[in-house]
């Protein structure tokens, strides 16, 4: 009997012990990341584009990448947006009565979601090379939007799913077109449409294995969509992999950059989320 | 104008049908994509021949893959084995155990790991990780170690993929009927055994494809592990072993793959090699996961 107590007692402590590893190295890394980024923190970093011997650790900041950054997973997320909506319309709104077909197609999605952005860059850069791209803007971002339709149209296609029926209903009872009924319907789904738009710019700006080979790097911030664009997750792995201590350290306060607007997007689609599901 | 109400509504149907048509065939336009530029290499060995030579030598046109399977194996088995447990036994105290309040606060903190982005994990890899290797662990069972090895490897993706594991097997544990665990509860058993006996049981394949697709994204991490795991293209002997994954080796040697010939239609076949094994894992887990959901709405 008490054996049986023992036992019980044994494993809630270690459930309790595996939660805080879990939960916890989340804080784990984002304190690491602060402890050593803050003391290279200076406002040349946000606001100066990378000097000459920047990269031997004299002055300038990675303004470049952060604008790059910045074009690459808003451009993505346009366009993946204007890909995206349509196709969770029509799944949710165009497919009655096939039920397989268009479960079929969410599977599909999901396994997308799942292909590694490696894929998609190495897949990208197959189209570059097909139509005689080279490493640019135009190209980071075609590969960045094929990353994120997948993320945009599962996100999309569960925030349809909570609008009540009744009110396609209503709409079409009226009289209106299925198109005119969808319209309806993203009027009454646009926090989730932003939760959307955060998410897929959340993932478009932290991932480097797509722009890896499509954007290419430049100390520039790019002025045309031909020009290769630096991104801030890249400049962070350049930076870390060089020798000097100055460079290295800036890298670290680039990681706390990018760490700090992820999670500043992370946070704002939870509380979306949240407010979403509660009505 | 009620003409024109209905062709728009005609038209916007077939450009949605278009567009859905088209982002679903993806899937189908990359691996063929990547297959056809992987012919060349093909041509010039064996799927055999790649798979299972150690020989990697770009410059006389020999590619053999055996090393980098066997990095991907290792980081990706040290991985799960260390993820598995700790996220089981996380999902088992949240949703079994954990007050209401406290669930509320558990929960957003592993979607909250789960936006840090990929490179994030890599720089903590080497701040925190290699260190922790290479001065406390390292020590007690080989001479030397840089720390640089598989073992960092695994644990930066272990840490990568507890949100995956955590959210879908908590998904499966909600699922499962109350009257289950009662009628266990009720006969005598204490939490635990009902626990282990009953609910573990019930979870078994939802848990299984929640391990699949966890494998799946071990699979194709790249830029975290490209930083830790040391890179070095021979077959890992033992944790401390550095080891060079697939996928870093795609994007390590993306600057030289178009100077030297049949380089870029190996690293291709590379790609296509990930593409395919983590298409299947992908597929296996959500069949799995959809029959659960559908004899769970029943």
């Amino acid at each position: 009997m008490r054996l049986r107590k023992l036992e019980e007692l044994f494993f809630k402590f270690l459930m309790v012990l595996a939660t805080i590893v879990v939960s916890g190295s989340f804080f784990l890394i984002v304190g690491t990341v602060f402890y050593k980024g803050a003391p290279y923190m200076t406002w040349d970093m946000l606001t100066k584009t990378p000097g000459g011997g920047f990269y031997i650790g004299k002055e300038g900041g990675i303004l470049n990448a952060i604008i790059g950054s910045m074009y690459i997973a808003g451009g993505a997320t346009v366009l993946g947006l204007i890909i995206s909506i349509p196709v969770a319309i029509y799944i949710n709104m165009y497919m009655d009565g096939k039920k397989f077909l268009s479960n079929t197609l969410r599977m599909v999605f999901d396994v997308l979601f799942g292909i590694p952005s490696i894929v998609y860059g190495a897949f990208g850069f197959l189209i570059m090379v097909y139509f005689g791209l080279r490493a640019s803007l135009l190209g980071g971002i075609i590969a960045v939007t094929l990353l994120v339709i997948p993320i945009l149209v599962r996100t999309l296609d569960e925030v349809i799913r909570t609008v009540p029926l009744e009110l396609r209903d209503a709409a079409l009872s009226l009289g209106s077109t299925r198109w005119e009924t969808a319209k309806v319907v993203l009027r009454a789904i646009k926090p989730g449409i932003i939760t959307a738009i955060l998410l897929s710019f959340g993932r478009a700006i932290g991932d480097v294995a797509a722009v890896l080979f499509t954007a290419g790097f430049s100390d520039n911030i790019p002025t045309s969509l031909h020009e290769p664009a630096a991104t801030l997750p890249l400049a962070i792995f350049f930076q870390l992999g060089s020798p000097v201590e100055e460079v290295q350290g800036r890298g670290y306060a680039s990681a706390l950059i990018l760490t700090i607007v992820v999670l500043i997007i992370t946070l704002l689609s939870e509380l979306l989320l949240k407010k979403l599901y509660k009505k | 104008m009620q003409k024109l109400r209905l062709l728009t509504d005609k038209l916007m149907s077939k450009l949605m049908l278009v567009f859905t048509i088209a982002s679903v065939s993806l899937v189908f336009i990359i691996g063929a994509g990547l297959y056809y530029k992987s012919i060349p290499v093909l041509q010039n060995s064996t799927w055999g021949k790649l798979l299972t030579s150690s020989i990697w030598k770009p410059l006389k046109g020999l590619f053999g893959f055996y090393p980098f399977i066997m990095g991907t194996l290792w980081v990706t088995a040290i991985a799960i084995i260390i993820a598995l447990p700790l996220c089981i036994l996380t999902s088992l105290y949240i949703v079994e155990y954990a007050h209401a309040r406290i669930r509320k606060i558990l929960i957003p903190f592993v979607n909250l790991l789960s936006g840090i982005p990929p490179v994030i994990f890599g720089v903590w890899g080497v701040l925190f990780i290699i260190p922790l290797i290479q001065d406390h662990i390292a020590p007690h069972f080989v001479e030397f170690s840089t720390g640089y090895s598989v073992l960092a490897g695994g644990i930066v993706l272990a840490v990568m993929i507890f949100p995956l594991i955590v959210s879908i097997v908590n998904e499966v544990l909600r699922t499962l009927p109350q009257e289950l665990k009662d009628a266990s509860l009720a006969l005598g058993a204490t939490k635990w055994e009902t626990i282990k006996k009953v609910i573990l049981r019930k979870a078994l394949p939802g848990i299984i494809a929640a391990t699949v697709l966890a494998i799946s994204r071990a699979f194709g991490e790249t830029i975290a592990v490209l930083m830790v795991c040391g890179n070095n293209a021979v077959v890992p002997h033992s944790v401390f072993d550095p080891g060079y994954p697939l996928p870093a080796l795609i994007a390590n040697n993306y600057g030289d793959m178009m100077s030297i010939p049949l380089y870029d239609s190996a690293l291709m076949f590379a790609a296509l090699l990930l593409f395919i094994i983590i298409l299947l894992f992908n597929i296996i887990s959500r069949v799995i996961l959809t029959r659960l959901e559908r004899r769970m709405a029943a």
